[in-house]
């Protein structure tokens, strides 16, 4: 067992694969670098932050990335279109069917299928999409609550994600990745039965939101903890590429699913919750929360249209076939194309350019949400205390699959 | 404005003679810019009052293979107040690819510069802080290069499976 | 355990052989640094909320690897972070177990082919103990992890204990 071990120990590894970017000997006689390192229950995952504090106070942020390179975008410049579509899953493992609709939207773009794709097709996409919205933005309240001492607020969540996932299973086979969305179609049309169930859930979701968002987000402990931290400008946020949530909690009305319509998203209705500054500063972590929160319940109000449209105009015929449109070679003409898509996390961007002779992209560049929103960290916390900073971190919600991808 | 309107109102203010190709085929249009004056250029789109581009959204770094001896970079603007879409791209010299680093203009440019140096190792003349931000600071090589071939050992795990 | 009531019921003295003892109380209470690096992580922080409850097991998860005795790798491991995982490994206290959650620490999973910066499964920098099968594997299959770990304690003995068969074996 101790025989597969190849790996040679040295004192100097460490700082040889990432360097400190500042040294005990440059800094004032007050301040030291505290390492807030990969593996830290805080951090979401593996993300190192560089503090350099003074006392209690925060001087500069530093975040080292990398822990997670997983080289996407080699894998996808080798393996066919619909053979990458497992890897696009396991970048925002937390919302995988949106990430794959956005990954599908572009090929079929690409392929120029994208009007011919059957209307009950793109309804439950929007109806998975919007279902995995709620799940991450569950796990992203649930485990800022956590962040800031909550523990009731994690349990909660993820009690109401189980039934979520539960129902995705039921839909596609697997938990949390899917491999669901195709390039032009799905993988499996809904079960029977699952509509009914579908609704009962968002039925029994919806008194358990408004509950958690008194007893978690009004409450004046967690107000105290997150109104007027982080603020975060308008102007600096759009300098920075800020997308999502944060954007909106800024003050700004942009959601992609409005500015650039696409699949059925023109046909429903549903607002675009902005932060309005409510408890504190516009733009600060409780903003970005609330956002969160109403985004929910906007999602749910999207669910019971598609499940309107499911039963109703698109209702489920003998002859439907998922995998209609789902072409034998992906072999689009030779072009470059940069879609983008509404991830619960900010904007997921794909740029392809497809070289015309195979099957392969000749490059595919995934845009990751939270890799862009990410930048901000060491400008809105300078000043900070560093509890504010792991209030802030929680804020910015990323998920490390995407920043490292 | 429709992809006309925006490519002759651009050649309006940058002159014809900055403007290389024009590419329709691409999703959103492209226009193809020369590595010189990058900036300057970059500046001008980010201020006038008609275009408005204030967010860069994805920066593409991209290796056209030791044969077309040629790499390119890939920018995407977007104007929110006015919904313009716009795709840049400059082309590059695979020997020593260098262009000057926008991150004066959009701050997004910071990290995806890195990146960019990172996997491909284009140098970005007036960056900041140029240094690996996905792999470890001792990886030999620009991985998403065509001709990249990976080590044998690193702290002498061996890489390949 | 039942049969444990009972005895103390009926007049409330046990005879057990001490190793039995030993590796009832640790097999109990074992508790597991959480090192979640990518999406098995989330299905480990599933196993321990409802309902597949893993405090029932008495496994706590603890931050620090100084406190805990098993270390549960779940996600994948890149040449990156692969000093750190051998440094916080070194950390923990013996006795000391590994449990590999997951392809991509068994073997790279499905980034084997292409990936330049993933390490072909955990065990070329620290020694595992249970491999848990799946991507990600569902928390049936992690708990099922957990009592093969628990069966493995129970086999063993401290009259021969590993680390110091380990060092006559290479000794001779």
């Amino acid at each position: 067992m101790a025989d597969t071990v190849q790996y040679i120990f040295d004192r100097k590894n460490l700082n040889q694969s990432e360097p400190q970017k500042y040294r005990e000997e440059d800094l004032r006689r007050e301040e030291m670098i505290i390492n807030i390192g990969p593996q830290h229950p805080s951090t979401h995952g593996v993300l190192r932050l560089e503090v350099v504090a003074s006392g209690e106070e925060v001087v500069d942020v530093i975040p080292h990335l990398g822990y997670l390179h997983r080289c996407f975008e080699k894998h996808a410049e080798s393996l066919p279109f619909n053979q990458s579509l497992p890897f696009v899953d396991r970048m925002d493992y937390l919302a995988a069917m949106n990430s794959e609709h956005a990954f599908a939207m572009g090929v079929e773009r690409m392929l120029g299928i994208e009007d011919k794709i059957p209307k009950r097709v793109e309804y439950i996409r929007v109806l998975v999409a919007e279902l995995n919205r709620l799940a991450s933005h569950f796990v992203a309240l649930g485990s800022y609550g956590m962040d800031i001492g909550a523990v009731t607020s994690f349990f909660w969540m993820v009690r109401d994600r189980e039934h979520i996932l539960r129902l995705l299973e039921w839909v596609s086979g697997a938990r949390m990745l899917y491999n669901y969305i195709w390039v032009g179609g799905l993988f499996y049309d809904l079960p029977v039965g699952f509509e009914g169930r579908c609704k009962e859930f968002v039925d029994y979701l919806k008194p358990k939101l408004s509950e958690f968002e008194k007893v978690v987000i009004e409450n004046k402990i967690f107000v105290d903890r997150t109104a007027n931290v982080g603020v975060l400008p308008l102007d600096l946020a759009i300098n920075y590429g800020i997308t999502g949530p944060m954007l909106r909690g800024s003050g700004l009305k942009y959601d992609i699913r409005r500015a650039d319509g696409y699949s059925v998203y023109p046909e429903l209705d549903f607002e675009v919750p902005v932060g309005k500054g409510e408890m504190g500063t516009t733009g600060d972590c409780w903003d970005r929360t609330w956002v969160r929160v109403r985004e929910c319940y906007e999602s749910i109000r999207i669910i019971e249209q598609a499940l309107v449209q499911l039963t109703g105009d698109h209702k489920r015929t003998r002859d439907f076939d998922p995998r209609a449109m789902v072409p034998k070679k992906i072999r689009p003409k030779a072009q470059d194309l940069y879609v983008r898509a509404e991830n619960p996390k900010g904007e997921t961007g794909f740029f392809f350019r497809a070289d015309g002779r195979s099957d392969i992209p000749f490059r595919c560049k995934a845009r990751g949400a939270s890799f862009t929103n990410l930048s901000i960290i060491s400008e809105i916390a300078r000043g900070g205390l560093i509890a504010d900073l792991i209030a802030i971190f929680g804020s910015i919600d990323i998920v490390l699959g995407e920043v490292d991808r | 404005m429709t992809f006309e309107e925006l490519t002759t109102h651009i050649e309006n203010l940058l002159g014809a003679e900055a403007i290389l190709r024009i590419d329709e085929q691409c999703t959103p249009g492209a226009i193809e810019l020369a590595p010189t004056d990058l900036l300057k250029h970059m500046e001008v789109l980010h201020a006038d009052e008609q275009l408005y581009f204030d967010q860069l959204s994805c920066i593409t770094g991209l290796d056209n293979g030791p044969e077309a001896n040629s790499m390119e970079i890939i920018y995407q603007l977007y104007s929110i107040p006015f919904n313009h879409h716009l795709t840049i791209k400059v082309k590059l010299d695979r020997e020593a690819p260098v262009v000057s680093s926008l991150s004066s203009v959009w701050k997004t440019a910071d990290w995806h510069e890195r990146e960019a140096y990172d996997l491909l190792g284009i140098h970005f003349e007036g960056h900041p802080d140029l240094r690996r931000i996905l792999l470890p600071a001792d990886w030999e090589g620009h991985p998403l290069r065509k001709d990249y071939k990976h080590q044998e050992y690193y702290r002498g795990v061996k890489v390949a499976y | 355990m039942g049969l444990l009531d009972q005895k103390l019921a009926q007049g409330g003295i046990v005879i057990s052989k001490l190793e039995d003892l030993i590796n009832w109380a640790r097999l109990s209470s074992m508790w597991p640094m959480g090192f979640g690096t990518a999406c098995c992580a989330i299905e480990f922080m599933s196993a321990q909320a409802t309902p597949y409850d893993l405090d029932r097991f008495g496994i706590v998860p603890r931050a620090s690897p100084r406190q805990s005795d098993v270390m549960i790798v779940a996600g994948t491991v890149t040449f990156k972070m692969a000093d750190r995982v051998r440094r916080l490994y070194e950390q923990m206290a013996e006795p000391r177990y590994v449990i590999s959650m997951g392809s991509c620490s068994n073997v790279g999973g499905p980034y084997w082919e292409h990936g330049y910066h993933v390490v072909k499964g955990v065990d070329r920098i620290i020694p595992v103990d249970i491999y848990v099968p799946g991507c990600p594997p569902r928390p049936e299959a992690l708990i099922g992890g957990l009592i093969k770990l628990q069966e493995k304690i129970r086999g063993e003995s401290i009259v021969a204990p590993r680390a110091l068969e380990k060092m006559l074996e290479d000794e001779a």
